[in-house]
């Protein structure tokens, strides 16, 4: 079987709110999906549709081609953005503790965290503590990983380490579905799922999201005037080193920067990640 | 530089946290400081915003009353309301009541938290409660703008607002030093000060930095770590070799300026500091 979890079509109510609406998830072995969203999009409802902590108003949520039960919930191994490990536990206690509700003793701590095994958990740094709750959410041998916001300020060097672990565990044949804000971290993965307002509104390769979405970038001698032009015409715009990056048609921002007295070359160059994500999420409805 | 750190040292109980870190923050202009947790980011901070006193180094700062600084926790009074919030402030500001409520409803207007003006601050959300506790810093018109990663965690509808308040506080010529764990926010900055324990491992323009970095870059595809020097970036490896010479089976690609501060990093937390001389690729 090479599906592991499964939304179709499935719909979160609750009461007069729908928070997750008709939406179709697939994550495969060996595959990284990225679970995108502003706050407020979906995303933990969706999650805890898969993980069977809710049951869906409608439509069907399959994890390991069954309802989520808790014999399937042994299965998978859960990252929250919090951790989940106990700070006053040392690594080694937190591990064992791990082991013994998952009814797996006997395994030793890996050699990435066994140096820090006699160390309290909240006395180390957030990187290492990161790395101790993956280790542990790995312990069990899941078949699917879902991690939220894994990376959260470890910085990119530190960030990148923490990937490499994610990487060996599909490479090992696991899927992982990743939640983040971090379009770097987003960047890494396989595919990527947009939600926003309980329904899906973009999904594919990062650069296909990226694809049809362009920015005007702007360079002149006084960015701070410029910005301030666009700025006040409501025009959303950002600075990017020595540049700007506006949103909008190169023409309509070169006539919003002449109008506003201000000599700038404009052209439009292909949208980030970023970028693209914040267009897709803020733009009015259609459906 | 008019505002900023020059050779700052700093201890911590028998740990060194700032060892020579130069960090300038000029008027109209943002200065991101990226690095790890743990690299120094907050200390930097702090000494900027007269919160620590450096063991040695000059700091170059403006009276208190001209500084904002929100730090890395909240910043703002959970059990006030936005209101309250934004309304203490100005008073401990001593900002004139004629302005208090014409600013104040110009920052909420800005953050977009006018609907929220009679909510308690600590039921907001994690965005809304670091776009209040900027709001706040900004209440004064303060000459040197210090935020303490202000978008760790946010959405980027959220931090792209708040980017906005920071790139507008600069443009009206306030100084601006923000800490970022991000490279796509590092990116944005006129000025870029990267740190690794404690030490500024490159320094200039995202620009400067990518061309600070010595030697080549590649990309494999190989299952298991293809080189020392390697990182992931999706489903391939990055790998750097700063004396030139890739391994067989890696493939030259261009680096960007998130390969530039991972290669720097690296170097850095190697003690072999990438030269702030330019060097051919």
């Amino acid at each position: 079987m090479d599906v592991l979890a499964e939304a179709r079509q499935a719909s979160m109510r609750f009461g007069a709110f729908t928070a997750v609406s008709a939406v179709d998830l697939m994550i495969g072995r060996g595959e990284v999906v990225g679970l995108l969203g502003a706050n407020g999009a979906g995303k933990t409802t969706l999650i805890r549709l898969l993980l069977g902590l809710l049951r869906p108003s409608d439509g069907i949520v399959l994890l390991f081609g069954s309802a989520p039960s808790i014999a399937t919930r042994r299965r998978v191994g859960y990252v929250p953005q919090t951790l989940g490990l106990y700070a006053g536990l040392t690594v080694a206690e937190n591990w064992a503790f791990t082991a013994a509700a998952y009814g797996n003793p006997g395994t030793g701590l890996p050699a990435g965290i066994s140096g820090w095994s006699k160390e309290l958990v909240g006395g180390l740094p957030l990187g290492a503590q990161r790395q101790v709750a993956f280790a542990v959410a790995l312990s069990h041998r899941p078949e699917l990983l879902i991690l939220d916001e894994p990376t959260s300020g470890v910085g990119p060097l530190a960030g990148a380490r923490l990937w490499e672990g994610i990487r060996q565990a599909a490479g090992d044949g696991a899927g992982a579905l990743v939640t983040t804000h971090n379009m770097e971290e987003a960047e890494q993965c396989d595919r990527l799922v947009v939600m926003a307002d309980g329904k899906v509104v973009a999904a594919g390769k990062a650069d296909a999201i990226t694809a049809s979405h362009l920015v005007a970038e702007v360079r002149c001698a006084d960015p701070n005037h410029a910005f301030a032009v666009l700025d006040a015409d409501g025009i959303p715009v950002q600075p990017s080193g020595t540049a700007l990056r506006a949103v909008g048609s190169a023409a309509v921002i070169a006539d919003a920067l002449a109008r506003g007295g201000v000599d700038a070359a404009v052209s439009a160059v292909p949208a980030n990640l970023e970028e693209a994500f914040v267009a897709i999420v803020t733009k009015p409805a259609t459906s | 530089m008019r505002w900023g750190l020059e050779d700052v040292h700093l201890t911590r109980g028998r740990a060194v946290a700032l060892a020579g870190v130069t960090l300038p923050a000029d008027p109209a202009r943002i200065t991101v400081v990226i690095g790890g947790d743990g690299a120094g980011k907050s200390s930097c901070l702090e000494v900027l915003a007269g919160l620590a006193e450096p063991g040695a180094g000059a700091v170059y700062r403006p009276g208190k009353e001209h500084i904002g600084y929100v730090p890395a926790s909240t910043g703002l009074y959970q059990d006030l309301t936005v209101a309250e919030n934004l309304d203490f402030t100005a008073r401990a500001y001593q900002i004139p009541a004629a302005d208090r409520g014409r600013r104040a409803d110009e920052l909420l207007k800005l953050t977009g938290l006018a609907g929220a003006r009679h909510r308690l601050g600590g039921q907001l959300s994690g965005g809304m409660q670091r776009k209040l506790a900027v709001a706040m810093a900004l209440l004064h018109e303060p000459d040197l703008l210090i935020l303490d990663e202000p978008t760790t965690g946010v959405d980027p509808v959220s931090r792209a607002e708040l980017w906005r308040l920071i790139t507008r506080a600069a443009a009206e010529g306030t100084a601006v030093a923000v800490a970022t764990t991000y490279v796509n926010e590092a990116a944005r900055a006129a000025r870029v000060v990267l740190l690794e324990a404690g030490a500024v491992v490159a320094s200039g323009s995202p620009d400067d930095i990518l061309h600070s970095v010595p030697g080549i870059f590649g990309t494999s595809r190989a299952a298991g770590r293809p080189a020392p020097l390697s990182w992931r970036r999706g489903a391939s490896w990055r790998v750097w070799a700063p004396e030139g010479g890739l391994p067989d089976g890696v493939r030259l690609v261009r680096p960007d300026f998130q390969d530039a501060v991972v290669a720097a990093t690296l170097a850095g937390e190697q003690g072999r500091l990438v030269s702030a001389g330019r060097e051919a690729r």
